[in-house]
């Protein structure tokens, strides 16, 4: 790969091999089936509050997605890619999240739609304009929380991944892991 | 979470948590987020300059969490939704 380095006029250019793009392609697809699956666990009519101008954007909002749950998602990544919009104020937490999901979850949708868009699966040169950017940034950066939070990664990321051996089945996934925060700063810096 | 206090005359009255305390959006710290990026979400988010930019995403870092932003709770609630949408943690909160 040859990182990310920005264009004149706005946006970004690098180059990537083949086994590259196929890579990213791949991770950005299972973000896409992830965040596909909306759940409907638990929405009850008679919890919604009176309306008001507000409520009724919002209302329509959910409409037009379909009906967002109002509890955080069981699996670890699901809740750290939708997390609460509240804390400690589950009742609050509860009603943003039947605001919001629906939507939050296509906008992560688009985002690495449009990075798979932009992503040629042979690799090679990519040109990204700023809207483009921001989304790839959005989809690594969703790829780097789902990984993130698969491999329980803290802080001390460089010494979890010291402490491995080569032959360990997590070790290519911290290489994974650390390349693409490597592919995501250099976009940042390209951008910034 | 503090509650509304007890008044009888709560001027908006069809929001149950009103109260005179202004709302914020707050963002934690998370082990995953580049701080790079979190400094530049909050340039384009928020259209903060650079500086300030750094100083929000280091607080974050060295003491867990920052204040990003306040202002009424409709407009808290925008921000968080924006911010889940970069993937930062962030959370609407009543100051106190």
């Amino acid at each position: 790969m040859e990182p990310f380095r920005s264009v004149r006029g706005g946006g970004a250019r690098a180059w990537l091999a083949a086994a590259e793009a196929s890579l990213l392609r791949s991770l950005v697809g299972q973000i896409m089936s992830l965040v596909e699956s909306a759940g409907v666990e638990s929405v009850n009519p008679a919890d919604d509050r009176a309306s008001g101008q507000q409520d009724d954007l919002a209302g329509l909002e959910a409409m037009l997605h379909g009906p967002g749950a109002d509890t955080i998602p069981e699996d670890p990544v699901l809740a750290r890619l939708l997390p609460d919009g509240y804390r400690d104020d589950p009742e609050a937490a509860g009603e943003f999240r039947r605001y919001t999901e629906p939507a939050l979850r296509s906008a992560k949708h688009a985002a690495a739609q449009e990075m798979l868009d932009t992503l040629p699966e042979v690799g090679g040169r990519i040109q990204l304009t700023q809207d483009q950017a921001l989304s790839w940034l959005k989809a690594l950066n969703d790829v780097r929380l789902a990984l993130g939070v698969r491999l329980g990664v803290t802080e001390d990321f460089e010494e979890q991944w010291g402490r491995l051996k080569p032959d360990d089945p997590q070790w290519t996934a911290f290489e994974v892991y650390a390349w693409l925060g490597a592919v995501q700063e250099s976009l940042v810096q390209a951008l910034a | 979470m503090s509650t509304a206090p007890a008044e009888v005359d709560l001027p908006r009255s069809a929001d149950k948590l009103s109260s005179d305390k202004p709302w914020v959006t707050i963002v934690w710290n998370d082990p995953v987020n580049l701080m790079s990026y979190v400094t530049y979400v909050f340039q384009h988010v928020f259209g903060y300059p650079k500086k300030k930019a750094t100083k929000l995403m280091l607080d974050v870092h060295h003491k867990g969490k920052a204040v990003v932003a306040a202002g009424a709770r409709e407009a808290m609630e925008h921000n968080v939704e924006v911010l889940h949408g970069y993937g930062l943690w962030a959370t609407v909160n009543q100051d106190k």
